[in-house]
């Protein structure tokens, strides 16, 4: 008996040292969220936790709640963070008033069924880009009010290239680009830096070459799909690339573009005022197509969405919320602090008037497209994640570009 | 120290405490007294190995008997479909290197860790001047962090710029991808965690060599016996109980390291260092569409294996003792 109860302890120990990793799924959802009766106290989550309180947006926020005639309790999460924690609370029934989103989690929380039409808020969406607000768009229905957009570019620092005597114009298609950084490499310096991270982050970066080659997201293995990886692939071969592009965030590739060694880097436009502290000259320009143009680029970005609460009469006020939020005269010294480019034609001008610096950014932004959009909602996900899959593979060189991507396809083709 | 003692083995029979209680000579009402005291004193325990514990496990092992998508997660309605999941995750195609990883991970660390921590702690049982302090400074490892020691290996190891790159630069080697190749990713990860293991090791190993009676080794020494003939019959077999409980719960806290990896490759590159943690964790969280019955399913499957090898372990000491 004495022995019975011991193994019975000792396999619960044994067990209960493992419960802390598979619990996450149970998960507690935060419980600061309000209860149904409209106390005067709404909640909003956004994913700027480099924002505080003291700062232009916090102070937004706040005097939005105040116009709206309630107390707006405003909770910053990672950004990663966010779409699961969102899950949960609605899971618990205490999701946010108002909750701000990055855009291709939008798709995943209204197939949770866990957000609001704007339509069916009242929300006017009129004036809003077509291809920014694609992203929130299921079937027709907008379920969010973008705040901004950003997007990709290639940054370039003038001084290496100039001193392997390329000039940035010539750059004009795939084969004008891979000899510049051939160039550059003959001269000494170091070509790219991007992220090929095995995150989202990663998918983010290499959509601009996939569909710059013509490549179709649910057919990734194509010719088209398999030119654009190998294009990569080659570069950190030939060492045009780093092979730490494979552990780089979009941070971390900032931060080697920004040692001044490296003569482009892939970068968003959030990495503006970085870019005028990195002390060297710098130049911009859009990421080019396979045979020339400009490649579409993905949008990035959030939206304001309004989550499902039990209690519908908290509506009103939400509403007034987010129509405070994205009143164009808020946009404007919101997508200045954010660096993001404002997703009405009106504020966009005003913006460039400002900074004539965003120019390119807005034209890029104009070209470019959700990763959700065009009917994939949430087989994006299901897609990405092989496709980041595949870039690691042939980057690290343990598949050839067309094998990862075969593999990609048919885990894709699974879900 | 404590769970090198309870696995000591045992002295006097407890037959006798035991007896005393159970005597038929006391009056009934002190009896049941005693025994709603003794339950009052069980009841925090055992509300939380439910709340902590078994509810955990059971919403664990529920996820993994159904189909969650992420309406049916926040619905509470996802139909309940047996096995798929398991056999969906045991057919994916990084099951089989996951497993492989999980084990090749789990496997060289303890080995490593066990016998890198006993050479350190036989070394430290010898008292010599400043030897308390090099092992505080053994323990620092322990003492950082994760997310600090593992972010620090991750830039030493970076392909770029780390040190270890410039090191082998500086003796006419190649670079090494440490992290982004995927020959040496594991190894890498592998590496990083036998240096945050060895404490452990150190301390427990080191505790049961203090229990070791000083009279063996001067009774040895009298009959000729040499330092390694020492270790050899004397150590190694007298700290055979706390090697084992070392190894056991080494081997769980290896298994289930997730942290480390995460950090230093994300389980990359592609699924290079991808192990049943990381992958269990990439199918829950991982993605902006979650998974939660397919990570669940890999969990409880890390879960059996621990389990596998805490009923061996039991086994093991079961015999020793009879």
């Amino acid at each position: 008996m004495i022995s019975t109860r011991r193994t019975l302890l000792a396999a619960l120990a044994a067990v209960g040292t493992l419960v802390p990793l598979t619990a996450c799924g149970g998960g507690s959802g935060s419980s600061d969220s309000s209860d149904g009766a409209p106390s005067g106290t709404y909640t909003f989550w956004d994913p700027y936790p480099q924002l505080d309180a003291s700062s232009a947006w916090g102070k937004l926020v706040t005097s939005c709640g105040t116009k709206a005639g309630v107390k707006l309790k405003r909770t910053p999460y990672d950004t990663t963070d966010l779409g699961n924690k969102a899950l949960l609370a609605a899971q618990q029934g205490n999701a946010p008033d108002v909750m701000l989103v990055d855009n291709p989690v939008v798709s995943t929380l209204v197939e949770a069924g866990i957000l609001n039409k704007t339509g069916d808020l009242g929300l006017d969406t009129k004036s809003i880009q077509k291809n920014i607000i694609g992203a929130g768009t299921i079937d027709g229905d907008a379920y969010g009010v973008p705040i901004g957009a950003n997007t990709l570019a290639l940054y370039y620092n003038k001084k290496v290239l100039s001193a392997a005597h390329v000039d940035p114009a010539s750059v004009k298609d795939w084969d004008s680009l891979t000899a510049a950084l051939q160039k550059v490499k003959a001269a000494g310096k170091k070509g790219i830096t991007f992220s090929a991270i095995n995150t989202e982050e990663g998918s983010f970066q290499f959509l601009p070459w996939f569909w710059g080659a013509g490549g179709d997201l649910t057919q990734l293995d194509s010719a088209k799909g398999v030119a654009a990886l190998t294009l990569w692939q080659q570069w950190v071969d030939k060492g045009y690339a780093p092979k730490d592009v494979l552990q780089n965030t979009q941070t971390t590739a900032w931060q080697e573009f920004a040692t001044g060694d490296y003569a482009f880097g892939e970068n968003g436009t959030w990495q503006l005022g970085n870019a005028d502290k990195a002390g060297f000259d710098y130049g911009i320009i859009n990421i080019p197509g396979q045979k020339g143009g400009s490649a579409p680029v993905p949008t990035g970005g959030e939206f304001v969405t309004v989550p499902v609460q039990e209690d519908t009469a908290r509506y009103d006020v939400s509403k007034k919320i987010v129509t405070c939020l994205t009143s164009d005269e808020n946009l404007l010294p919101t997508d200045t602090t954010l660096m993001y480019v404002a997703p009405t034609s009106a504020v966009q001008a005003e913006q460039v008037k400002q900074n004539p610096k965003l120019k390119p950014w807005v034209d890029a932004v104009a070209a470019a497209r959700g990763r959700t959009s065009g009917g994939l909602g949430t087989k994006y996900p299901t897609i990405s994640q092989p496709m980041w899959t595949a870039v690691q593979a042939a980057l690290s060189g343990s598949k050839s570009p067309q094998d990862a991507l075969a593999a990609a396809q048919s885990s894709a083709q699974k879900g | 120290m404590t769970i090198a003692r309870v696995d000591r083995p045992r002295r006097a029979p407890t037959a006798a405490g035991r007896g005393g209680a159970d005597a038929p000579s006391l009056p009934r009402r002190y009896r049941r007294r005693s025994r709603l005291t003794a339950l009052a004193f069980v009841t925090p325990l055992l509300a939380y190995l439910a709340a902590f514990y078994l509810y955990p496990l059971y919403r664990n092992l529920d996820l993994s008997l159904r189909d969650y998508t992420v309406r049916s997660f926040v619905a509470g309605d996802a139909p309940f479909t047996g096995w798929d999941n398991v056999q969906k995750v045991l057919d994916d195609p990084t099951f089989g290197p996951a497993m492989r990883h999980t084990m090749v991970f789990t496997f060289v660390s303890i080995a490593f860790q066990y016998a890198i921590g006993l050479a350190l702690a036989v070394f430290f049982n010898r008292h010599f001047r400043l030897s308390t302090v090099l092992r505080a400074l053994f323990l620092i490892p322990w003492l950082l962090p994760l997310i600090v020691s593992a972010s620090t290996w991750s830039w030493m190891f970076n392909s770029e710029s780390g040190v270890v790159n410039y090191f082998l630069h500086f003796f006419g080697a190649d670079p090494v991808g440490w992290l982004t190749s995927p020959d040496w990713a594991l190894t890498s990860v592998i590496v990083a965690n036998i240096w945050i293991g060895i404490p452990f090791n150190l301390v427990i190993l080191y505790s049961g060599l203090q229990n070791i009676p000083a009279e063996l080794y001067e009774a040895a020494a009298l009959d000729g016996a040499g330092a390694w003939q020492q270790f050899r019959r004397i150590t190694f077999p007298l700290l055979r109980p706390v090697s084992a409980i070392t190894l056991l719960l080494g081997l769980v806290y290896t298994l289930k390291v997730f942290d480390l990896i995460w950090i230093m490759t994300k389980g990359g590159p592609g699924d290079a260092s991808s192990t049943l943690a990381t992958w269990s964790y990439q199918l829950g969280f991982g993605t902006l569409l979650p998974k939660f019955g397919p990570g669940a399913a890999v969990g409880n499957i890390l879960i059996l294996i621990a389990l596998v090898f805490g009923l061996a372990y039991i086994r093991v000491q079961r015999r020793q003792e009879t």
